[in-house]
């Protein structure tokens, strides 16, 4: 039967899927999201925490946009850090140990409550299109609904791909192959054949998880013990300024040893990423134990993390020793670690392999670019991460929404958040591997901070209509007292009387011969604008959060604006817009493989065609002067 | 309007005769020039009028590079439609490269080729048909630049930055992998070894940045000298020197009048000639002006012929001269050999000497052999580890140089492990210019290839 028409369709209810979902419903789209499973909308398959190196960022930025990753992880974590403290401002991360049930609970209650969004329990097969108008170069295909294994049809104006590793997915250890989703969750077996048959590039890659072990059989007294931060910094900016402190759980440290490296090493042709079961490609961050003792064999012992599943739950995960390796194996090789003597495993660890589609086919808006209204996001996309997948689904989300709005798109560019990098990445470059965000790869990550966010993408999420009122007039509050309080240091005269002197030798710092200026103090490497303070008495008050934007603002100020010329000329070339439709074959002198990529990609602007590997700066320069007789000649 | 960065680069076909000229185009053009440039009658730029041609002098460092024409054209009337200006050259190949080496230091960029018109096509000052032959240009260019820059490169040179960049990149890595996976990868302790390492690369770049003034000597020709007591001949000398090879040029008088200055090329190697004042005491004002000037030019000169004027044979005033070009490279020249033979041993123990006649031409092959075989079979390079003869070469590596000490600098006052990143990338990329490599994804490989990673 054919049902009701809705705006929207979320296929898959994974972290992409609930951020997309999320978005339509709230901007005032009629939203209906499937899921194989309502038991596991939000789901954590693989490792209990959110955030991390570079991925705190973006879960920092789904929230700056209004997103629900970051209040979700803030009502349900159970350990908190703040990573790399010791280094500066711009690697700081955010990483919070979650309740896994808890997590997906939280979030399904926020999916139920929320106006306009339909949850279903159904298998998507079919994603259903119209056909062209005319075969004029701009008529495309465009999305009219999907089809569900049960042979019904779902109506619709937009489709959002968050399909996460289910597609026709193959969970393997050893010699045993299943054809499933992860933990043992039904896989989709009919989309892909979809996807193929409109034409998608369809691929295939691998990812892998470790052992479940029984917390009781584990002998913490072998281990090092890792609590959480004594203050909790929350991942929302919603909570920035609330007492997050509870209970926390704690997480264990112990090694592998040769004795395990040895086992893997004579069962490593029983591995079937080594004897070629395994076809899929694997990502390179997070090898398997056995690839790190095969490519690493120098490495005496590795990291073992182990880390609770949740408050109500015995497994533990065993963070660091990821495989596919056959059961006996397994047992034997985790048994070698300290600690883990007479573990019992609850899960195996275990490879998937599953299909997802080459993002080259999709524009910075995620929408495909040869099929009106389809969206992708996630692991789909070939990103690997549930942080990742939240910050595609957010954007895919708000870019359906907008489009049937009849609005203008939103795109962040590499300039804006650590989200532009991973979008623009995963659209421009043919990512080999499951692509994870990392923070060598903005080029700009002194602006791109966790703890400015709020401050760069606020105007984006409350133009778009995802962040209320309230919190985006605390953004333009906390930024116009940055600035001022950033000039009235400027202004502030510090003497060198005794008690000046005296304060800085407190310090290590120092002492000032002829009076300085406290923004000068400031950019002490011993001192900050915090500790200034008792130098400053016609200080306003300010919250601890805008204070540390001004202290960053003012130490880091020679970089930032080093960073900040090199945006400008960035932006120029990413300003310049390569019309969708140009043919490059009337393009002269293009050299063969950069009008091959073109072709292939059809890149967005000159900025990004000149990302593209094999487009060289003379292939850029021809694209620029051939597109000076159209759109951006002089003004 | 589309404006881009300051551009300049030498717009005309680089000839060792005539005018030369170098063309300055973008926001910065003005303040680029204004910072070189004094107008002879002491004008101050910002009043030099647009579209009117100033005389004047380049000025750098607290040294003049040349006498100049500079031409001021103001945006939008200009070819490009930015501001740009012109700086017409006197001194031939040499002294316009360092003019315009100048004009790179003070905040413009070489233009790439076919720039100039790129911008003027993007300003809308030239037309489809105009613009559609200079992609062709910048097509077959780059490629031409490309196979030039790669063919410039000498292999041990190439292996030298090649090896930079991977120490440099490994660094990089290191500092990164510890950002990502901070549980598993440790900075403890890792700058104190990688001042070291970069004060090590800091030398190695410094030292062939100095070797840049040697290698130019192949590409910009060899700066020699002719002096001598007056009347042993040193006009005669240029004069036979010029007469063998027709293809010489006119003669332009340089910044100094009375130093007289021509190029000739003796079969791959070219000579940039100075003729000067007779070096003797004087008490005439005038005449030892001139010395002065003779003196100086010596004091820059690679290569000194000393003339002796051989009936006279080797006088004090001569042991006197020789001895103030003791750090020089100096070949003898006894001339007038068919009147009076000179003998006795070389004065100072001067290794090369040759006998010949100005006047009938006798002997002047001998000495471009001599010439040749001491600056281009090996003795002028052998001192040196590497030589570095390309401008834009220089430019990139001199870019890494400021990117290193800014990491340097950054370890001695204790900044952040990933701002030290920042300007180490800087400093592999712009090596990587030197070599031709592109950027992409270098760093995530070199950390994945290198650091066991992750969960």
């Amino acid at each position: 039967m054919v049902y009701e028409k809705h705006d929207v369709i979320v296929i898959g209810a994974g972290h992409a899927g609930c951020e997309a979902a999320l978005a339509c419903a709230r901007l005032g789209l009629s939203t209906l999201i499937f899921t194989m499973s309502v038991d596991n909308i939000a789901m954590m398959p693989c490792n209990p925490n959110i955030g991390g190196t570079s991925k705190g960022h973006l879960v920092r930025e789904v929230d700056a946009l209004g997103g629900e990753m970051g209040r979700n992880i803030d009502r349900t974590f159970i350990q908190s850090r703040m990573l790399n403290t010791s280094k500066g401002p711009a690697v700081q991360s955010l990483r919070a140990q979650a309740d896994k049930k808890d997590y997906s609970a939280s979030m399904r209650k926020v999916l139920e409550e929320t106006p306009l969004l339909t949850i279903r329990q159904d298998e998507v097969v079919d994603i259903l299109v119209e056909n062209p108008v005319d075969d004029s170069v701009d008529s495309k295909r465009k999305i009219s609904g999907v089809r569900t294994v049960s042979g019904n049809t779902y109506p619709s104006r937009a489709v959002i791909l968050c399909t996460g590793v289910y597609l026709d997915s193959r969970c393997i250890y050893g010699e045993v192959s299943v054809p499933s989703g992860p933990s043992g969750l039904p896989r989709s077996t009919h989309l892909s054949d979809s996807l193929r048959e409109l034409g998608l590039p369809v691929r295939r890659f691998k990812t892998g998880t470790p052992a479940r072990i029984a917390k009781s059989s584990i002998d913490f007294s072998k281990m090092e013990e890792q609590q959480g931060d004594e203050h909790v910094v929350p991942f929302s900016f919603e909570n920035i300024n609330k007492d997050m402190d509870k209970d926390q759980e704690s997480c264990w440290l112990t090694y592998t040893n040769l004795e395990t490296h040895k086992i893997i090493r004579d069962n490593i042709d029983r591995s079937p990423l080594y004897n070629g079961r395994i076809e899929g490609v694997g990502p390179r961050y997070c090898p398997s134990i056995e690839d790190k003792v095969m490519r690493f064999a120098e490495k005496e012992r590795h990291q073992v993390f182990i880390e609770p599943e949740g408050r109500y739950t015995e497994e533990m995960y065993i963070s660091g020793m990821s495989s596919s390796l056959p059961e006996d194996v397994q047992y034997a090789m985790y048994r070698s670690v300290p600690g883990l003597e007479n573990a019992v495993i609850v899960r195996n660890a275990y490879a998937i392999e599953y299909d997802c589609i080459d993002a080259l086919c999709l524009k910075h808006t995620l929408e495909c670019k040869d099929i009106d209204g389809l969206y992708s996001a996630g692991q789909a996309n070939g990103s690997s991460g549930y942080e990742e997948a939240a910050a595609q689904g957010i954007i895919a989300g708000i870019n359906a929404a907008l489009s049937l709005l009849g609005k203008q798109p939103l795109v962040l560019d590499r300039s804006d958040a650590y989200i532009g990098v991973l979008i623009d990445d995963l659209v421009t470059k043919s990512t080999p591997e499951p692509y994870r965000m990392m923070t060598s790869r903005a080029e700009y990550r002194l602006l791109l901070r966790q703890d400015n966010a709020d401050l760069r993408l606020a105007d984006y999420g409350h133009r778009v209509g995802l962040l209320s009122d309230e919190r985006y007039e605390d953004v333009c509050y906390k930024r116009s007292l940055i600035d001022s309080e950033i000039e009235r240091v400027k202004t502030v005269g510090v003497s060198s009387s005794k008690e000046v002197a005296d304060f800085l030798s407190g310090f290590d710092s120092t002492p000032i011969s002829d009076g300085a200026i406290l923004f000068d103090l400031i950019k002490r490497p011993e001192l900050s604008y915090e500790a200034l303070a008792p130098l400053d008495p016609e200080r306003p008050e300010i919250r601890p959060d805008i204070a540390a934007q001004i202290n960053i603002e003012i130490k880091y100020e020679g970089y930032i604006k080093r960073q900040k010329i090199q945006v400008a000329a960035f932006k120029k070339l990413e300003e310049k817009m390569i019309p969708p439709t140009l043919d490059y074959d009337l393009v002269p002198s293009l050299r063969i493989e950069a009008r091959q990529k073109l072709k292939a990609i059809r890149p967005a602007s000159i900025g990004q065609a000149s990302r593209i590997s094999g487009v060289s700066p003379a292939d850029v320069n021809i694209l620029l002067i051939y597109l000076g007789r159209g759109d951006f000649k002089s003004e | 309007m589309y404006t881009g960065d300051t551009i300049a680069a030498i717009a005309t076909a680089l000839s060792p005769a005539g005018i030369n000229v170098i063309r300055i185009s973008g926001e910065n053009a003005f303040s680029v020039t204004a910072s070189l440039f004094r107008s002879a009658r002491g004008k101050d730029f910002s009043k030099i009028r647009s579209g009117s041609v100033s005389y004047g002098f380049i000025e750098f460092e607290g040294e003049v590079l040349d006498e100049v024409l500079m031409l001021k054209m103001a945006a939008p009337h200009t070819y490009t439609c930015e501001d740009v200006t012109e700086i017409h050259t006197h001194g031939g190949i040499l002294v316009t490269k360092r003019v315009l080496e100048a004009i790179l230091l003070s905040g413009a960029r070489l233009a790439e080729s076919g720039e100039f018109t790129k911008r003027a096509f993007l300003n809308g000052r030239i037309d489809l048909s105009q613009a559609e032959a200079v992609m062709d240009v910048i097509g077959s260019g780059s490629d031409l630049a490309r196979r030039n820059s790669m063919k410039q490169l000498r292999g041990d040179l190439r292996e030298m930055i090649g090896r930079i960049r991977e120490s440099i990149i490994l660094e990089t890595a290191h500092i990164e992998a510890a950002l990502d996976d901070p549980e598993h990868i440790s900075l403890d302790g890792f700058t104190e070894t990688l001042l070291p390492k970069v004060n090590g690369l800091l030398e190695e770049l410094k030292s062939l940045l100095a070797s840049f003034d040697t290698g130019k000597i192949i590409k910009d020709g060899l700066n020699v000298v002719i002096a001598g007591r007056p009347n042993a001949g040193k006009s005669s000398l240029l004069n036979a020197l010029l007469k063998e090879e027709r293809a010489i040029v006119t003669s332009v008088a340089g910044t100094t009048r009375d130093t007289i200055s021509e190029s000739l090329d003796i079969g791959g190697l070219v000579l940039n000639l100075t003729d000067t004042a007779g070096i003797r005491q004087s008490g005439d004002l005038v005449e030892s002006i001139g010395i002065d000037r003779a003196l100086k030019a010596a004091a820059e000169a690679q290569l000194i012929l000393y003339l002796i004027d051989s009936p006279l044979g080797v006088t004090d005033e001569d042991k006197d001269n020789l001895k103030s070009f003791s750090d020089k490279k100096v070949i003898l020249i006894y001339n007038k050999d068919d009147l009076v033979k000179c003998t006795g041993d070389a004065p100072l123990g001067i290794e090369h000497s040759v006998r010949i006649s100005a006047l009938t031409g006798d002997g002047i092959e001998e000495l471009k052999e001599l010439i040749k075989s001491m600056f281009l079979a090996g003795t002028l390079t052998a001192g040196h580890d590497m030589i570095l003869t390309n401008v834009r070469h220089a430019g990139h590596i001199r870019e890494a140089v400021d990117s290193l000490t800014l990491v340097k600098s950054g370890i001695e006052s204790g900044v952040d492990e990933d701002l030290l990143s920042i300007d180490l990338m800087d400093a592999y990329k712009a090596l990587g210019m030197v070599t031709g490599e592109e950027y992409r994804d270098d760093l995530a490989d070199k950390i994945f290839s290198t650091f066991c990673m992750g969960k």
